[in-house]
């Protein structure tokens, strides 16, 4: 048998829930929760006041100081992601041919917290208060800019931005440039805005959840569903060509198939139609896909859109459906790429995990519930929906040995 | 094989509204730059800018849709709106499945946000902002996505939908993925452009650190100069332009007015520096030899060669360096010209308004001048059509963009005439 | 002013760009260039800001090209306080 044409082969997981895969990993199996009160700054005058942050991430012990300064917290994360994730990969960089490797990353809203700071310079001292960093740091390209400094990659870069849909997006175009002359690319995504500006804008949407429990503060598909909790991190993954990542036996699982949508105001949803696409371009029958690893936004109307479009592909009740990203909250640019990283894992181990804390599931669907189910996973679909009206779907498969 | 050609154009530029408009003003030859009128720069250094007198209820827009978008937004939708009609195209007919949005941005929302945090701050005194003060469409603009969103709904695209922000060449890399998507058949027609709306005390007060603009005040309309000696940074612009992109088969089925095709597409990366350049220009030169590869076109086959040309000395040797490395002897015989000395450098946005100036310059035969260009810079010795545009027979044009990040990004036009059977 | 002093240097620098894997500024590195030391053309514009900001010294855009080394960057920045001096 052929070999895939994309496989991912690393793994750089830098999220409230581990700052390793492994780590994030036996988080999710467990059920534990990287869900708490925010530390960053003092929530208490907000009506939002848990989040999901990356727990000891201190970025001069992490990344080389001198960076440092130049980039924001979202790109700190990021550049250890990256580095993670090559090491994770067995590449060097330095062995590899300089415009055959690109970086391709999501981003939802760049540097938020640095550029509040600089924002705050600016009004509360006067224009020469703002650093020469800020031309670099709050624009949405600096983490791939930076990702492709630190490893001498010349290949065609990009920066795709469709909110929390925007990691699978990414994903895509890294196949598309792995078909093209490229034959690696860093991808995936971070996004890290739990600065009170950051998290004061999300709170405009609605959809933040306002609960102080833990546990029940994020409860997609569940009858109690409140909204969700934001997050900050994501993961970086390393995509090859299936025939290269072979020959080093490498890689946890290949990219079958992808497709993307939009859901404009007012007209029924193209999520069903979207995820048909992903199946078709994987070549893959409803029936074949062993679990589906849905985006869960935690608010009824949506999951209600998200339950019927599952249901409408695979048959009500035909799939097992779940959202471990309750553990973490939404990480939007990196959000995707994080549950890309925990589905392989899922199939690595032949487990799919579970969406703690729901107790009164919609209707429709067959929600992985209370503990994880080995029932080695061999395909896997992952959604993303981003706010706005973004859909993308990713077909994940296990390697042949 | 699909090819993917431009059949509508919309564009809002410094000094012309509307695709017609905005082609005069390139014929003009002169500056559209002028003392910043948006808010008070009187301490800043650099205190002029390319600013759009654009009035959005004339332009068609509804209360509540300028009330919700942001300028950036504004251009965006007006832009795609200029681009169906011109485009001939009824997109309300087509099928919304195989419709795609590509738009590019820089720096997203930066004015509404930059204006938002002043209210929720009190003017720079609250770090934990007040929530209280907050806009419903405060998230849109945090994330810049929401430019796309807005193009989206209005056109009613249901297929893919992306935003593009590769700083400096997002305009070049948003159309570069929107001929992915109909070359590779995920879309038929695709709303492709770019926008930037980043006038705002912030914009400044950045490119002032690092002196990046230009801080010659005092004669506005002449101060981007790029190739002159006598240049000393850019000036910073706003704008936007969306073009109609379809199946060129499709296209020609119905009759459709073709501007250009886009042949070939390129980005590459310095991996050298966030904002610095090295002089040799290797990497854009790598970006075009890959973009005329796509394109099948030798470099003699090029008539004409719109530059980044941003009017800062490091952009315009490495440039300069860039085409003579890649197009070796006939980079001295070509036209090569930079809009900008009229426009100004609105960052993410101005390598489609570039595009869509190469698409018109192919269809009128007619190549944009470099305004404000008296004193050839002895290092940029190329043919830069200083200060009147020249007629000129326009088959192949490249047209090229740099950015912070490293990004470098090529893209090949053709005329219609000689896409291949 | 006083003269600006080796450790003044050091703390504007400080200020503009904090990092252990930055080189050291001091004595035996006077003669050694930024570039080499770790700092960029960004880092060395961030240390004209703080001495614009601190000292309230105006600096001219080409200030950089003649603070190449922590020497130069010494010899520059007194010789412009003297003549900021002097125009007083």
């Amino acid at each position: 048998m052929s070999a895939p044409e994309m496989v991912i082969t690393g793994l750089g997981v830098v999220a409230p829930t581990g700052l390793d895969a492994e780590e994030h990993w036996s988080a999710v199996l467990s059920g534990k929760s990287g869900i708490g009160r925010i530390t960053r700054f003092d929530p208490s005058g907000y009506p939002v006041v848990l989040g999901g942050e990356v727990p000891d991430f201190t970025a001069k012990e992490r990344i080389p100081q001198r960076l440092v300064p130049q980039t924001d917290h979202w790109t700190h994360m990021a550049l250890y992601g990256a580095e993670a994730a090559l090491g994770d990969a067995g590449v060097d960089p330095a062995e590899r041919s300089e415009y055959e490797m690109a970086v391709v990353t999501s981003s939802s809203s760049g540097g938020t917290e640095f550029g509040q700071n600089e924002m705050s310079g600016l009004y509360g001292k006067g224009p020469g208060w703002v650093g020469v960093y800020q031309s670099i740091a709050w624009f949405y390209a600096a983490t791939t800019g930076q990702i492709s400094i630190r490893n001498g990659m010349r290949g065609p870069c990009g920066v795709v931005c469709a909110e929390q849909a925007g990691g699978l997006d990414a994903i895509g175009q890294a196949r598309r440039l792995l078909r093209d002359d490229v034959r690696m690319v860093v991808t995936g995504g971070t996004d890290a805005s739990l600065c009170p500006y950051g998290l004061v804008a999300q709170m405009q949407t609605g959809l933040l959840s306002e609960s102080e429990d833990t546990a029940r503060a994020y409860l997609p598909f569940d009858a109690d569903a409140c909204g969700y909790v934001p997050g900050e991190g994501g993961a970086i993954l390393i995509a090859e060509r299936g025939e290269e990542a072979a020959e080093r036996g490498a890689g946890y699982g290949a990219v079958l198939g992808y497709a993307s949508g939009f859901e404009p105001p007012g007209r029924p949803s193209s999520l069903a139609r979207t995820l048909r696409r992903a199946l078709d371009d994987a070549r893959v029958d409803p029936g074949d896909v062993d679990a589906v690893f849905a985006d869960g936004m935690g608010d009824l109307r949506q999951d209600r859109i998200e339950a019927d479009a599952i249901a409408s592909v695979f048959g009500p009740g035909a799939v097992p459906v779940t959202a471990p990203k309750v553990l973490s909250g939404r990480l939007y640019g990196g959000g995707a790429p994080l549950d890309v990283a925990t589905a392989l894992l899922g199939i690595r181990d032949g487990v799919v995990p579970h969406t703690p804390g729901t107790t009164r599931p919609v209707d429709g669907i067959d929600l992985v519930r209370d503990q994880p189910r080995e029932t080695g996973p061999r395909t896997v679909l992952v959604i993303a929906r981003g706010y706005g009206g973004f859909n993308a779907a990713l077909v994940l498969g296990a390697l042949e040995r | 094989m699909r090819r993917a050609v431009i059949t509508g154009i919309g564009a809002v530029a410094p000094g012309g509204v509307g695709r017609e408009a905005f082609w005069d003003v390139l014929l003009a030859g002169k500056g559209r730059t002028r003392t910043i009128t948006f808010f008070d720069a009187s301490e800043f250094r650099s205190r002029i800018a390319a600013e759009v007198d654009f009035d959005p209820f004339q332009a068609g827009l509804g209360h509540q849709e300028v009330r919700r978008m942001d300028r950036a937004a504004q251009f965006a939708v007006v832009c795609a709106r200029e681009a169906a009609a011109d485009s001939g195209l009824e997109v309300s007919a087509l099928d919304p499945g195989r419709l795609g949005v590509t738009i590019g941005s820089a720096v997203g929302c930066t004015m509404s946000l930059e204006e938002e945090y002043r209210v929720l701050s009190d003017g720079g005194r609250k770090w934990l902002v007040d929530h209280t003060y907050g806009v419903p469409h405060l998230y849109e603009q945090m994330v810049p996505s929401s430019l796309a969103v807005e193009v989206a709904a209005d056109v009613g695209a249901e297929g893919p939908v992306s935003l593009i922000s590769t700083g400096c060449t997002s305009g070049l890399d948003s159309l570069g993925y929107g001929v992915q998507l109909v070359e590779e058949g995920s879309a038929d027609v695709v709303f492709a452009g770019a926008t930037d709306a980043p006038l705002s005390p912030i914009t400044s007060a950045c490119f002032d650190a690092i002196k990046a603009t230009t801080p010659e005040n005092d004669a506005p309309e002449q101060a981007s100069k790029p190739f002159d000696a006598r240049r000393r940074g850019f000036v910073l612009g706003e704008g936007a332009a969306v073009m109609v992109i379809e199946e060129y088969a499709a296209a020609r089925a119905r009759g459709a007015r073709i501007y250009a095709e886009i042949a070939g597409f390129a980005g590459r990366s310095n991996a050298f520096h966030m904002t610095g350049l090295k002089p040799d220009g290797r990497e854009m030169a790598e970006a075009i030899r890959v973009g005329l590869g796509k394109a099948k076109v030798n470099p003699e086959e090029i008539d004409y060669v719109n530059a980044h040309g941003s009017g800062t000395k490091q952009n315009d040797r490495h440039e300069t360096a860039a085409f003579k490395r890649s197009l070796g002897d006939h980079a001295y015989k070509v036209p090569v010209s930079s809009i900008k000395s009229m426009v100004g450098h609105s960052l993410g946005a101005i390598g489609a308004i570039e595009v869509a100036a190469c698409a018109l310059a192919i269809d009128r035969q007619v190549v944009p001048p470099t305004a404000n260009l008296h004193e050839r810079d002895p290092e940029c010795d190329l043919d830069y059509v200083p200060l009147t545009p020249r007629e000129h027979r326009i088959r192949n044009v490249l047209s090229v963009g740099s950015g912070f990040g490293g990004f470098q990004s090529a893209m090949v036009l053709r005329r219609p005439e000689e896409v291949p059977a | 002013m006083s003269e600006f002093t080796l450790q003044e240097l050091r703390n504007v620098v400080k200020a503009a760009v904090n990092a252990d894997d930055l080189g050291e500024i001091g004595e035996e590195t006077l003669d050694t260039e930024f570039i080499e030391l770790g700092y960029d053309s960004l880092a060395l514009l961030e240390v004209l800001s703080v001495i614009q900001r601190e000292y309230g010294l105006r600096l001219p855009d080409e200030a950089t090209e003649s603070m190449q080394t922590p020497g130069e960057a010494l010899a520059y920045i007194n010789e412009r306080f003297k003549a900021a001096e002097g125009s007083r």
